[in-house]
Protein backbone atom coordinates (compact mmCIF):
# COMPACT_ATOMS: atom_id res chain seq x y z
CA UNK A 1 0.00 0.00 0.00
CA UNK A 2 1.37 3.24 -0.92
CA UNK A 3 1.57 6.47 1.23
CA UNK A 4 -1.33 8.01 -0.49
CA UNK A 5 -3.16 5.11 0.39
CA UNK A 6 -2.67 5.08 3.96
CA UNK A 7 -3.84 8.93 3.46
CA UNK A 8 -6.95 7.93 1.92
CA UNK A 9 -7.44 5.40 4.58
CA UNK A 10 -6.99 7.30 7.77
CA UNK A 11 -8.86 9.73 6.23
CA UNK A 12 -12.16 7.51 5.50
CA UNK A 13 -11.65 5.09 8.70
CA UNK A 14 -11.20 8.22 10.85
CA UNK A 15 -13.43 10.50 9.55
CA UNK A 16 -16.49 8.29 9.86
CA UNK A 17 -15.21 6.88 13.43
CA UNK A 18 -15.19 10.34 14.44
CA UNK A 19 -18.36 11.46 12.92
CA UNK A 20 -19.86 8.47 15.09
CA UNK A 21 -18.08 8.80 18.23
CA UNK A 22 -19.80 12.50 18.39
CA UNK A 23 -23.38 11.08 17.20
CA UNK A 24 -23.27 8.09 20.16
CA UNK A 25 -22.02 11.21 22.43
CA UNK A 26 -24.49 13.64 21.81
CA UNK A 27 -27.03 10.77 21.78
CA UNK A 28 -26.10 9.70 25.58
CA UNK A 29 -26.24 13.63 26.43
CA UNK A 30 -29.10 14.11 25.05
CA UNK A 31 -32.11 14.06 27.50
CA UNK A 32 -35.30 12.03 26.35
CA UNK A 33 -33.79 10.31 23.75
CA UNK A 34 -35.53 7.23 23.68
CA UNK A 35 -38.81 9.69 22.84
CA UNK A 36 -37.50 11.82 20.22
CA UNK A 37 -35.09 9.97 18.51
CA UNK A 38 -36.60 7.57 16.02
CA UNK A 39 -35.71 5.67 13.06
CA UNK A 40 -37.96 3.50 10.41
CA UNK A 41 -36.57 0.60 12.81
CA UNK A 42 -39.20 2.21 15.16
CA UNK A 43 -41.65 3.90 13.36
CA UNK A 44 -45.29 2.87 13.80
CA UNK A 45 -47.57 3.69 10.61
CA UNK A 46 -50.43 3.08 12.89
CA UNK A 47 -52.83 2.10 9.69
CA UNK A 48 -53.21 -1.27 11.14
CA UNK A 49 -56.81 -2.80 11.00
CA UNK B 1 -39.47 21.26 40.46
CA UNK B 2 -39.78 17.72 38.97
CA UNK B 3 -37.46 16.19 36.83
CA UNK B 4 -37.90 14.06 34.51
CA UNK B 5 -37.48 10.17 35.33
CA UNK B 6 -33.83 10.16 33.77
CA UNK B 7 -32.95 7.46 31.14
CA UNK B 8 -30.90 3.82 31.90
CA UNK B 9 -28.46 3.41 29.66
CA UNK B 10 -30.06 0.60 28.52
CA UNK B 11 -32.38 2.65 27.02
CA UNK B 12 -30.33 5.14 25.32
CA UNK B 13 -27.82 2.55 23.68
CA UNK B 14 -31.01 0.96 22.86
CA UNK B 15 -32.03 4.14 20.99
CA UNK B 16 -28.37 4.08 19.26
CA UNK B 17 -28.44 0.48 18.24
CA UNK B 18 -32.09 0.86 16.66
CA UNK B 19 -30.64 4.45 15.04
CA UNK B 20 -27.41 2.45 13.52
CA UNK B 21 -29.07 -0.82 12.81
CA UNK B 22 -31.80 0.50 10.39
CA UNK B 23 -29.10 1.79 8.50
CA UNK B 24 -27.22 -1.84 7.95
CA UNK B 25 -28.09 -3.80 5.47
CA UNK B 26 -27.14 -5.29 2.02
CA UNK B 27 -26.09 -2.19 1.02
CA UNK B 28 -23.04 -1.48 3.07
CA UNK B 29 -21.90 -5.49 3.12
CA UNK B 30 -22.68 -6.71 -0.82
CA UNK B 31 -23.29 -3.57 -2.85
CA UNK B 32 -20.29 -1.06 -1.69
CA UNK B 33 -17.44 -3.55 -2.27
CA UNK B 34 -18.41 -3.68 -5.83
CA UNK B 35 -19.23 0.14 -6.44
CA UNK B 36 -15.84 1.00 -5.06
CA UNK B 37 -14.35 -1.78 -6.99
CA UNK B 38 -15.76 -1.37 -10.23
CA UNK B 39 -15.20 2.63 -9.27
CA UNK B 40 -11.53 3.33 -8.85
CA UNK B 41 -10.76 1.36 -5.68
CA UNK B 42 -9.28 3.98 -3.13
CA UNK B 43 -10.20 7.23 -5.50
CA UNK B 44 -14.00 5.80 -5.19
CA UNK B 45 -13.73 7.32 -1.49
CA UNK B 46 -13.03 10.86 -2.48
CA UNK B 47 -16.49 11.17 -4.38
CA UNK B 48 -18.14 8.71 -1.62
CA UNK B 49 -16.64 11.37 1.27
CA UNK B 50 -17.53 14.04 -0.79
CA UNK B 51 -21.01 12.93 -1.64
CA UNK B 52 -22.05 12.07 1.98
CA UNK B 53 -21.04 15.42 3.29
CA UNK B 54 -22.41 17.20 0.04
CA UNK B 55 -25.48 15.60 -0.33
CA UNK B 56 -26.22 12.24 1.96
CA UNK B 57 -26.37 14.65 5.29
CA UNK B 58 -28.54 17.84 3.19
CA UNK B 59 -31.16 15.33 1.90
CA UNK B 60 -31.70 13.03 4.95
CA UNK B 61 -32.05 15.48 6.73
CA UNK B 62 -34.76 17.54 4.10
CA UNK B 63 -35.79 14.19 3.38
CA UNK B 64 -36.50 13.79 6.86
CA UNK B 65 -38.56 17.24 7.75
CA UNK B 66 -40.13 16.72 3.96
CA UNK B 67 -41.94 13.83 5.43
CA UNK B 68 -42.83 15.24 8.81
CA UNK B 69 -44.06 18.46 7.48
CA UNK B 70 -45.78 16.03 4.94
CA UNK B 71 -47.68 14.23 8.11
CA UNK B 72 -48.69 17.01 9.40
CA UNK B 73 -50.58 18.04 6.94
CA UNK B 74 -52.32 14.31 6.86
CA UNK B 75 -50.28 12.96 4.07
CA UNK B 76 -48.03 9.41 4.53
CA UNK B 77 -47.19 9.14 0.57
CA UNK B 78 -44.78 11.01 -1.33
CA UNK B 79 -47.45 12.40 -4.51
CA UNK B 80 -49.86 13.48 -1.07
CA UNK B 81 -46.50 15.20 0.19
CA UNK B 82 -45.58 16.65 -3.53
CA UNK B 83 -49.33 17.19 -4.26
CA UNK B 84 -49.80 19.52 -1.24
CA UNK B 85 -46.35 21.49 -1.30
CA UNK B 86 -47.01 22.03 -4.87
CA UNK B 87 -50.51 22.43 -5.09
CA UNK B 88 -52.64 22.17 -7.79
CA UNK B 89 -52.88 18.14 -9.50
CA UNK B 90 -50.11 17.81 -11.51
CA UNK B 91 -48.04 18.24 -8.05
CA UNK B 92 -48.85 14.49 -7.03
CA UNK B 93 -47.44 13.05 -9.80
CA UNK B 94 -44.41 14.57 -9.32
CA UNK B 95 -44.06 11.97 -6.14
CA UNK B 96 -45.34 9.09 -8.04
CA UNK B 97 -41.42 8.42 -8.41
CA UNK B 98 -41.26 8.06 -4.28
CA UNK B 99 -43.62 4.95 -4.38
CA UNK B 100 -42.64 3.36 -7.86
CA UNK B 101 -38.74 3.24 -7.14
CA UNK B 102 -39.19 1.05 -3.57
CA UNK B 103 -41.48 -1.25 -4.92
CA UNK B 104 -39.10 -2.04 -8.09
CA UNK B 105 -36.48 -2.25 -5.99
CA UNK B 106 -38.06 -5.15 -3.51
CA UNK B 107 -38.67 -6.74 -6.49
CA UNK B 108 -34.71 -7.44 -6.66
CA UNK B 109 -34.19 -6.50 -3.18
CA UNK B 110 -36.02 -9.75 -2.03
CA UNK B 111 -33.86 -11.68 -4.76
CA UNK B 112 -30.74 -10.99 -2.90
CA UNK B 113 -32.22 -11.18 0.66
CA UNK B 114 -33.62 -14.83 -0.22
CA UNK B 115 -29.51 -15.68 -1.65
CA UNK B 116 -28.99 -14.87 2.04
CA UNK B 117 -31.13 -17.35 3.19
CA UNK B 118 -29.64 -19.65 0.71
CA UNK B 119 -26.48 -18.65 1.57
CA UNK B 120 -27.11 -19.15 5.52
CA UNK B 121 -29.18 -22.85 5.23
CA UNK B 122 -25.81 -23.67 2.60
CA UNK B 123 -23.72 -23.25 5.36
CA UNK B 124 -25.40 -25.13 7.73
CA UNK B 125 -26.18 -28.12 5.86
CA UNK B 126 -22.20 -28.17 4.79
CA UNK B 127 -22.35 -27.19 0.90
CA UNK B 128 -20.56 -24.00 0.57
CA UNK B 129 -17.81 -25.55 3.62
CA UNK B 130 -17.35 -28.45 1.20
CA UNK B 131 -16.31 -26.81 -1.47
CA UNK B 132 -13.15 -25.54 0.87
CA UNK B 133 -11.42 -22.55 -0.68
CA UNK B 134 -12.12 -23.46 -4.47
CA UNK B 135 -12.95 -20.07 -5.89
CA UNK B 136 -14.26 -21.64 -8.98
CA UNK B 137 -16.66 -23.89 -7.42
CA UNK B 138 -17.27 -21.12 -4.49
CA UNK B 139 -18.23 -18.46 -7.86
CA UNK B 140 -19.89 -21.42 -9.82
CA UNK B 141 -22.35 -21.71 -6.65
CA UNK B 142 -23.38 -18.28 -6.76
CA UNK B 143 -24.38 -18.45 -10.51
CA UNK B 144 -25.80 -21.70 -10.75
CA UNK B 145 -27.57 -20.29 -7.15
CA UNK B 146 -29.17 -17.19 -9.70
CA UNK B 147 -29.52 -19.13 -12.96
CA UNK B 148 -27.23 -16.80 -14.72
CA UNK B 149 -26.15 -19.05 -16.90
CA UNK B 150 -29.51 -18.63 -18.83
CA UNK B 151 -32.83 -16.99 -18.74
CA UNK B 152 -35.09 -19.07 -16.44
CA UNK B 153 -32.71 -21.25 -15.05
CA UNK B 154 -33.96 -21.06 -11.52
CA UNK B 155 -37.02 -22.49 -12.61
CA UNK B 156 -35.96 -25.05 -15.08
CA UNK B 157 -32.48 -26.01 -13.50
CA UNK B 158 -33.34 -27.56 -10.46
CA UNK B 159 -33.13 -24.70 -8.21
CA UNK B 160 -35.98 -25.38 -6.24
CA UNK B 161 -34.34 -24.89 -3.14
CA UNK B 162 -33.10 -20.89 -4.28
CA UNK B 163 -36.65 -20.08 -5.75
CA UNK B 164 -38.43 -22.14 -2.88
CA UNK B 165 -36.03 -19.33 -0.76
CA UNK B 166 -37.83 -16.81 -2.58
CA UNK B 167 -41.31 -17.76 -2.14
CA UNK B 168 -40.02 -17.88 1.82
CA UNK B 169 -38.73 -14.57 2.26
CA UNK B 170 -42.25 -13.51 -0.19
CA UNK B 171 -43.97 -15.25 2.84
CA UNK B 172 -42.25 -14.04 5.59
CA UNK B 173 -42.69 -10.26 4.26
CA UNK B 174 -46.03 -10.18 3.40
CA UNK B 175 -47.24 -11.98 6.55
CA UNK B 176 -45.10 -9.24 8.37
CA UNK B 177 -46.40 -6.74 7.07
CA UNK B 178 -49.94 -7.96 6.11
CA UNK B 179 -50.57 -8.19 10.29
CA UNK B 180 -48.88 -5.57 11.09
CA UNK B 181 -46.29 -7.06 12.72
CA UNK B 182 -43.43 -5.24 11.80
CA UNK B 183 -42.77 -3.46 14.61
CA UNK B 184 -42.22 -7.15 16.48
CA UNK B 185 -39.36 -7.81 13.92
CA UNK B 186 -38.31 -4.66 14.57
CA UNK B 187 -37.29 -4.94 17.91
CA UNK B 188 -36.09 -8.61 17.52
CA UNK B 189 -33.17 -6.73 14.89
CA UNK B 190 -32.32 -4.07 17.52
CA UNK B 191 -30.62 -7.44 18.93
CA UNK B 192 -29.86 -9.13 16.04
CA UNK B 193 -28.45 -6.10 14.11
CA UNK B 194 -25.21 -5.68 16.79
CA UNK B 195 -24.81 -8.69 16.02
CA UNK B 196 -24.05 -8.80 13.03
CA UNK B 197 -21.61 -6.02 13.06
CA UNK B 198 -20.16 -8.20 15.73
CA UNK B 199 -19.81 -10.96 13.57
CA UNK B 200 -18.59 -8.67 10.92
CA UNK B 201 -15.78 -7.58 13.16
CA UNK B 202 -14.55 -11.17 13.52
CA UNK B 203 -14.59 -11.47 9.87
CA UNK B 204 -12.47 -8.60 9.07
CA UNK B 205 -9.97 -9.70 11.91
CA UNK B 206 -9.72 -12.94 10.17
CA UNK B 207 -9.60 -10.98 6.32
CA UNK B 208 -6.77 -8.75 8.02
CA UNK B 209 -4.88 -11.93 9.38
CA UNK B 210 -4.88 -13.63 6.30
CA UNK B 211 -1.66 -14.80 4.96
CA UNK B 212 -0.70 -14.16 1.83
CA UNK B 213 -2.15 -16.49 -0.91
CA UNK B 214 0.75 -19.62 -1.30
CA UNK B 215 0.60 -19.95 -4.71
CA UNK B 216 0.87 -15.92 -5.44
CA UNK B 217 2.62 -14.04 -2.77
CA UNK B 218 2.12 -10.80 -4.39
CA UNK B 219 -1.66 -11.51 -3.13
CA UNK B 220 -0.98 -10.46 0.45
CA UNK B 221 -3.27 -8.25 2.57
CA UNK B 222 -1.25 -4.92 2.49
CA UNK B 223 -1.57 -5.31 -1.52
CA UNK B 224 -5.51 -6.28 -1.04
CA UNK B 225 -5.30 -3.13 0.88
CA UNK B 226 -3.59 -0.85 -1.47
CA UNK B 227 -5.97 -2.17 -4.31
CA UNK B 228 -8.76 -0.74 -2.66
CA UNK B 229 -7.32 2.88 -0.80
CA UNK B 230 -4.59 3.51 -3.39
CA UNK B 231 -5.85 6.64 -4.44
CA UNK B 232 -3.40 5.59 -8.07
CA UNK B 233 -3.96 2.58 -9.97
CA UNK B 234 -1.85 1.03 -12.98
CA UNK B 235 -1.71 3.77 -15.67
CA UNK B 236 -4.82 6.18 -14.84
CA UNK B 237 -4.09 9.41 -13.12
CA UNK B 238 -6.20 10.34 -10.28
CA UNK B 239 -7.82 13.29 -12.10
CA UNK B 240 -8.68 10.75 -15.33
CA UNK B 241 -10.66 8.30 -12.53
CA UNK B 242 -12.30 11.64 -11.26
CA UNK B 243 -13.26 12.95 -14.13
CA UNK B 244 -15.36 9.70 -14.84
CA UNK B 245 -19.10 10.89 -14.24
CA UNK B 246 -19.84 7.33 -13.68
CA UNK B 247 -17.49 7.22 -10.83
CA UNK B 248 -19.44 10.64 -9.12
CA UNK B 249 -22.48 8.79 -9.93
CA UNK B 250 -22.47 5.44 -8.51
CA UNK B 251 -21.04 7.36 -5.39
CA UNK B 252 -23.94 9.19 -4.71
CA UNK B 253 -26.13 6.36 -5.64
CA UNK B 254 -24.23 4.37 -3.07
CA UNK B 255 -24.78 7.17 -0.81
CA UNK B 256 -28.51 7.10 -1.50
CA UNK B 257 -29.43 3.09 -1.71
CA UNK B 258 -27.53 2.67 1.44
CA UNK B 259 -28.98 5.22 4.07
CA UNK B 260 -32.30 4.87 2.12
CA UNK B 261 -32.37 8.04 0.80
CA UNK B 262 -34.48 10.09 -2.33
CA UNK B 263 -36.32 6.95 -2.99
CA UNK B 264 -39.74 8.24 -0.56
CA UNK B 265 -38.78 5.68 1.70
CA UNK B 266 -37.71 8.59 4.71
CA UNK B 267 -40.56 10.65 2.93
CA UNK B 268 -43.28 8.16 4.18
CA UNK B 269 -41.74 7.18 7.49
CA UNK B 270 -41.23 10.79 8.79
CA UNK B 271 -44.52 11.69 8.26
CA UNK B 272 -45.93 9.38 10.97
CA UNK B 273 -43.18 11.64 13.44
CA UNK B 274 -44.40 13.78 15.97
CA UNK B 275 -44.16 17.12 15.50
CA UNK B 276 -41.25 17.59 18.23
CA UNK B 277 -40.20 14.41 17.22
CA UNK B 278 -36.09 14.90 16.65
CA UNK B 279 -35.07 14.17 12.68
CA UNK B 280 -31.43 15.79 12.77
CA UNK B 281 -29.12 13.70 15.24
CA UNK B 282 -31.18 10.94 14.54
CA UNK B 283 -31.06 10.88 10.98
CA UNK B 284 -27.19 12.23 11.28
CA UNK B 285 -26.45 9.32 13.77
CA UNK B 286 -28.12 6.95 10.72
CA UNK B 287 -25.98 8.40 8.46
CA UNK B 288 -22.58 8.26 10.45
CA UNK B 289 -23.34 4.38 11.64
CA UNK B 290 -24.18 3.59 8.04
CA UNK B 291 -21.02 4.92 6.70
CA UNK B 292 -18.82 3.12 9.73
CA UNK B 293 -20.85 0.05 8.87
CA UNK B 294 -19.87 0.58 4.92
CA UNK B 295 -16.65 2.05 4.87
CA UNK B 296 -14.64 0.01 7.86
CA UNK B 297 -16.81 -3.10 7.49
CA UNK B 298 -18.12 -2.99 4.30
CA UNK B 299 -15.10 -2.35 2.40
CA UNK B 300 -12.31 -3.56 4.23
CA UNK B 301 -13.46 -7.02 4.30
CA UNK B 302 -14.32 -8.19 0.76
CA UNK B 303 -12.16 -6.44 -1.39
CA UNK B 304 -8.83 -7.57 0.49
CA UNK B 305 -10.10 -10.79 0.46
CA UNK B 306 -11.11 -11.35 -3.10
CA UNK B 307 -7.53 -9.50 -3.53
CA UNK B 308 -6.20 -12.46 -1.22
CA UNK B 309 -8.09 -15.26 -3.10
CA UNK B 310 -9.05 -13.98 -6.67
CA UNK B 311 -6.03 -11.85 -7.40
CA UNK B 312 -6.26 -8.60 -9.18
CA UNK B 313 -7.10 -9.79 -12.15
CA UNK B 314 -10.26 -11.05 -11.30
CA UNK B 315 -11.15 -7.72 -9.47
CA UNK B 316 -10.12 -5.64 -12.64
CA UNK B 317 -12.89 -7.77 -14.90
CA UNK B 318 -16.24 -5.75 -13.95
CA UNK B 319 -18.39 -8.41 -15.09
CA UNK B 320 -16.79 -10.43 -11.55
CA UNK B 321 -17.67 -7.47 -9.46
CA UNK B 322 -21.18 -7.49 -10.29
CA UNK B 323 -23.14 -4.50 -7.86
CA UNK B 324 -23.49 -8.14 -5.28
CA UNK B 325 -21.70 -10.73 -6.51
CA UNK B 326 -18.49 -9.53 -4.94
CA UNK B 327 -19.75 -10.33 -1.55
CA UNK B 328 -21.34 -13.48 -2.55
CA UNK B 329 -18.40 -15.03 -4.19
CA UNK B 330 -15.48 -13.90 -2.02
CA UNK B 331 -16.94 -13.93 1.30
CA UNK B 332 -17.61 -17.83 1.48
CA UNK B 333 -13.75 -18.11 0.80
CA UNK B 334 -13.20 -16.26 3.75
CA UNK B 335 -15.45 -18.23 6.08
CA UNK B 336 -14.24 -21.63 4.33
CA UNK B 337 -10.59 -20.46 5.25
CA UNK B 338 -11.45 -19.98 9.15
CA UNK B 339 -11.78 -21.50 12.13
CA UNK B 340 -15.47 -22.43 13.00
CA UNK B 341 -16.25 -20.36 9.60
CA UNK B 342 -19.28 -22.97 8.81
CA UNK B 343 -20.72 -21.60 12.33
CA UNK B 344 -19.60 -17.92 11.53
CA UNK B 345 -20.94 -18.01 7.37
CA UNK B 346 -24.02 -18.96 8.52
CA UNK B 347 -24.13 -16.85 11.00
CA UNK B 348 -22.97 -13.66 8.64
CA UNK B 349 -25.40 -14.42 6.10
CA UNK B 350 -28.76 -15.36 8.27
CA UNK B 351 -28.20 -11.99 10.35
CA UNK B 352 -27.71 -10.10 6.71
CA UNK B 353 -30.91 -12.18 6.06
CA UNK B 354 -32.97 -10.76 8.82
CA UNK B 355 -30.91 -7.01 7.84
CA UNK B 356 -32.67 -6.92 4.50
CA UNK B 357 -35.90 -8.35 6.05
CA UNK B 358 -36.13 -4.72 7.94
CA UNK B 359 -35.32 -2.66 4.94
CA UNK B 360 -37.43 -4.97 2.57
CA UNK B 361 -40.48 -4.48 5.02
CA UNK B 362 -39.94 -0.32 4.82
CA UNK B 363 -39.77 -0.66 1.26
CA UNK B 364 -42.97 -1.71 1.46
CA UNK B 365 -44.90 1.06 3.26
CA UNK B 366 -44.65 3.73 0.38
CA UNK B 367 -46.83 2.29 -1.58
CA UNK B 368 -48.99 1.07 1.09
CA UNK B 369 -49.84 4.56 2.04
CA UNK B 370 -50.96 5.64 -1.30
CA UNK B 371 -53.12 2.68 -2.10
CA UNK B 372 -54.77 3.49 1.23
CA UNK B 373 -54.75 7.25 0.67
CA UNK B 374 -55.56 6.80 -2.86
CA UNK B 375 -57.75 4.45 -3.55
CA UNK B 376 -59.20 4.54 0.05
CA UNK B 377 -58.27 0.31 0.65
CA UNK B 378 -57.95 -1.16 4.27
CA UNK B 379 -54.23 -1.75 5.12
CA UNK B 380 -54.68 -5.58 4.24
CA UNK B 381 -56.13 -4.83 0.82
CA UNK B 382 -53.02 -2.40 -0.03
CA UNK B 383 -51.12 -5.39 0.88
CA UNK B 384 -52.91 -7.66 -1.07
CA UNK B 385 -52.67 -5.33 -4.05
CA UNK B 386 -48.83 -4.98 -3.63
CA UNK B 387 -48.22 -8.19 -3.09
CA UNK B 388 -49.61 -9.12 -6.44
CA UNK B 389 -47.64 -6.57 -8.16
CA UNK B 390 -44.08 -7.35 -6.41
CA UNK B 391 -44.99 -11.21 -7.49
CA UNK B 392 -45.25 -10.17 -10.99
CA UNK B 393 -41.88 -8.07 -10.87
CA UNK B 394 -39.77 -10.11 -8.56
CA UNK B 395 -40.86 -13.78 -11.01
CA UNK B 396 -39.83 -11.33 -14.09
CA UNK B 397 -36.46 -10.83 -12.79
CA UNK B 398 -35.62 -14.63 -11.67
CA UNK B 399 -36.97 -15.37 -15.31
CA UNK B 400 -34.32 -13.34 -16.83
CA UNK B 401 -31.47 -14.39 -14.99
CA UNK B 402 -29.11 -14.66 -17.37
CA UNK B 403 -26.26 -12.10 -16.05
CA UNK B 404 -28.65 -10.83 -13.91
CA UNK B 405 -29.84 -8.66 -16.91
CA UNK B 406 -33.03 -7.79 -15.76
CA UNK B 407 -31.94 -7.24 -11.95
CA UNK B 408 -29.10 -5.09 -13.56
CA UNK B 409 -31.57 -2.98 -15.47
CA UNK B 410 -34.28 -2.39 -12.97
CA UNK B 411 -31.41 -1.33 -10.19
CA UNK B 412 -29.64 0.76 -13.30
CA UNK B 413 -33.13 2.87 -13.81
CA UNK B 414 -34.27 2.92 -10.12
CA UNK B 415 -31.08 3.27 -8.24
CA UNK B 416 -28.67 5.18 -10.70
CA UNK B 417 -31.00 7.10 -12.73
CA UNK B 418 -34.69 7.74 -11.01
CA UNK B 419 -33.42 8.20 -7.76
CA UNK B 420 -31.40 10.98 -9.10
CA UNK B 421 -34.28 12.59 -10.46
CA UNK B 422 -36.58 12.32 -7.17
CA UNK B 423 -33.31 13.13 -5.17
CA UNK B 424 -32.72 16.67 -6.68
CA UNK B 425 -36.50 17.00 -7.22
CA UNK B 426 -36.69 16.54 -3.26
CA UNK B 427 -34.34 19.16 -2.64
CA UNK B 428 -34.88 21.68 -4.87
CA UNK B 429 -39.00 21.32 -3.09
CA UNK B 430 -37.70 21.61 0.09
CA UNK B 431 -35.36 24.16 -0.27
CA UNK B 432 -36.67 26.68 -2.65
CA UNK B 433 -40.70 25.91 -2.26
CA UNK B 434 -41.04 25.86 1.28
CA UNK B 435 -38.33 28.00 1.14
CA UNK B 436 -35.63 29.03 3.34
CA UNK B 437 -36.65 30.54 6.24
CA UNK B 438 -39.87 28.23 6.53
CA UNK B 439 -37.80 25.35 5.77
CA UNK B 440 -34.78 25.71 8.66
CA UNK B 441 -37.55 25.95 10.82
CA UNK B 442 -39.23 22.72 9.76
CA UNK B 443 -35.71 20.89 10.05
CA UNK B 444 -35.23 22.79 13.49
CA UNK B 445 -38.41 21.87 15.34
CA UNK B 446 -37.32 19.48 17.61
CA UNK B 447 -33.63 19.20 16.67
CA UNK B 448 -31.45 17.75 19.94
CA UNK B 449 -28.38 19.16 17.95
CA UNK B 450 -27.84 22.60 16.86
CA UNK B 451 -28.23 23.03 12.95
CA UNK B 452 -26.49 25.53 11.35
CA UNK B 453 -28.31 28.31 9.10
CA UNK B 454 -26.12 27.54 6.35
CA UNK B 455 -27.06 24.00 5.78
CA UNK B 456 -30.45 26.11 3.87
CA UNK B 457 -27.70 27.35 1.90
CA UNK B 458 -26.23 23.99 0.84
CA UNK B 459 -30.09 22.37 0.31
CA UNK B 460 -31.12 25.21 -1.99
CA UNK B 461 -27.86 25.56 -3.77
CA UNK B 462 -24.90 23.42 -3.55
CA UNK B 463 -26.92 19.86 -3.06
CA UNK B 464 -29.15 20.69 -6.35
CA UNK B 465 -25.94 21.98 -8.15
CA UNK B 466 -23.89 19.05 -7.32
CA UNK B 467 -26.62 16.63 -8.39
CA UNK B 468 -27.83 17.64 -11.76
CA UNK B 469 -24.16 18.97 -12.99
CA UNK B 470 -22.89 14.81 -12.33
CA UNK B 471 -26.81 14.04 -13.43
CA UNK B 472 -25.84 15.85 -16.88
CA UNK B 473 -22.67 14.54 -17.19
CA UNK B 474 -22.95 11.14 -16.56
CA UNK B 475 -26.56 10.90 -18.90
CA UNK B 476 -24.30 12.18 -21.49
CA UNK B 477 -21.32 9.49 -20.92
CA UNK B 478 -23.32 6.75 -19.72
CA UNK B 479 -27.10 6.59 -21.30
CA UNK B 480 -26.26 6.24 -25.03
CA UNK B 481 -24.77 2.51 -24.04
CA UNK B 482 -28.11 1.77 -21.83
CA UNK B 483 -30.58 3.30 -24.38
CA UNK B 484 -28.61 1.07 -27.67
CA UNK B 485 -29.24 -2.12 -25.47
CA UNK B 486 -33.39 -1.81 -25.83
CA UNK B 487 -32.30 -1.93 -29.49
CA UNK B 488 -34.27 -4.85 -31.28
CA UNK B 489 -31.78 -6.57 -33.08
CA UNK B 490 -33.03 -8.81 -36.13
CA UNK B 491 -33.69 -12.31 -35.03
CA UNK B 492 -33.26 -12.07 -31.74
CA UNK B 493 -36.20 -11.24 -29.70
CA UNK B 494 -37.10 -8.42 -27.61
CA UNK B 495 -33.86 -7.66 -25.29
CA UNK B 496 -34.51 -8.39 -21.68
CA UNK B 497 -33.38 -4.56 -20.89
CA UNK B 498 -36.68 -3.53 -23.16
CA UNK B 499 -38.63 -5.62 -21.25
CA UNK B 500 -37.35 -4.63 -17.81
CA UNK B 501 -37.96 -0.94 -18.98
CA UNK B 502 -41.51 -2.17 -20.25
CA UNK B 503 -42.11 -3.40 -16.84
CA UNK B 504 -40.96 -0.41 -15.00
CA UNK B 505 -43.16 2.01 -17.07
CA UNK B 506 -46.27 -0.71 -16.85
CA UNK B 507 -45.64 -0.08 -12.88
CA UNK B 508 -46.04 3.43 -13.36
CA UNK B 509 -48.72 3.28 -15.46
CA UNK B 510 -50.63 2.02 -12.44
CA UNK B 511 -49.35 4.03 -10.25
CA UNK B 512 -50.13 7.76 -12.30
CA UNK B 513 -53.80 5.83 -12.06
CA UNK B 514 -54.00 5.12 -8.25
CA UNK B 515 -52.38 9.30 -7.95
CA UNK B 516 -55.69 10.35 -10.42
CA UNK B 517 -57.62 8.57 -8.08
CA UNK B 518 -56.21 9.95 -5.00
CA UNK B 519 -56.35 13.31 -6.51
CA UNK B 520 -59.99 12.99 -6.72
CA UNK B 521 -60.69 11.61 -3.23
CA UNK B 522 -57.91 15.01 -1.78
CA UNK B 523 -59.83 17.17 -3.60
CA UNK B 524 -63.06 15.08 -2.47
CA UNK B 525 -62.07 15.03 1.01
CA UNK B 526 -59.28 17.51 1.93
CA UNK B 527 -56.79 16.46 4.92
CA UNK B 528 -57.09 17.80 8.68
CA UNK B 529 -53.98 19.91 8.72
CA UNK B 530 -52.71 20.67 11.98
CA UNK B 531 -51.22 24.26 10.92
CA UNK B 532 -52.19 27.39 8.92
CA UNK B 533 -51.06 27.77 5.80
Amino acid sequence: MTTGGWIVMSIAVGGMTSLLIWCVYKVVKTPGATEHLHSPADIDPHDED
Amino acid sequence: MDQPPKESWNSRFGVILAVMGSAVGLGNFLRFPGQAAQNGGGLFMIPYLVAFLIVGIPLAWSEWALGRYGGKQGYNSAPGIFGHVLGGRHGAYFGMLGTVMPVLIYTYYVILEALCLYFAWSFLNGAIPELGGNVEQVSGYVVTSLGMGEHGAMFTGGQTTMLGMIVVCFFINFTLIYRGLSQGIEKFCAFAMPLLVLCAFIVLFRVLTLPPNPAHPDQSLLNGLGFLWNPIKGNSSIWETLAQPKVWVAATGQIFFSLSLGFGLILTYASYLKRDDDVCLSSLTSAAGNGFCEVILGGMIAIPAAFIFLGPAFLSNPDNIGTFSLGFMTLPNVFNQMPAGAFFGFLFFFLLFLAAITSSLSMLQPSIALLEEGLGLNRKKSVATLGLITFIGTGFIAWYSKGLTALDTVDFWMANFFIFIFATFQTLIFGWVIGRDKGYRELTSGAEIRVPHWIMFMIRYVSPTFLIGIFILWCRKELGGRIEALAVKPGEGLPVELLSLGFIIAVMIFFSFVIARANQRWAAEPTETEETE
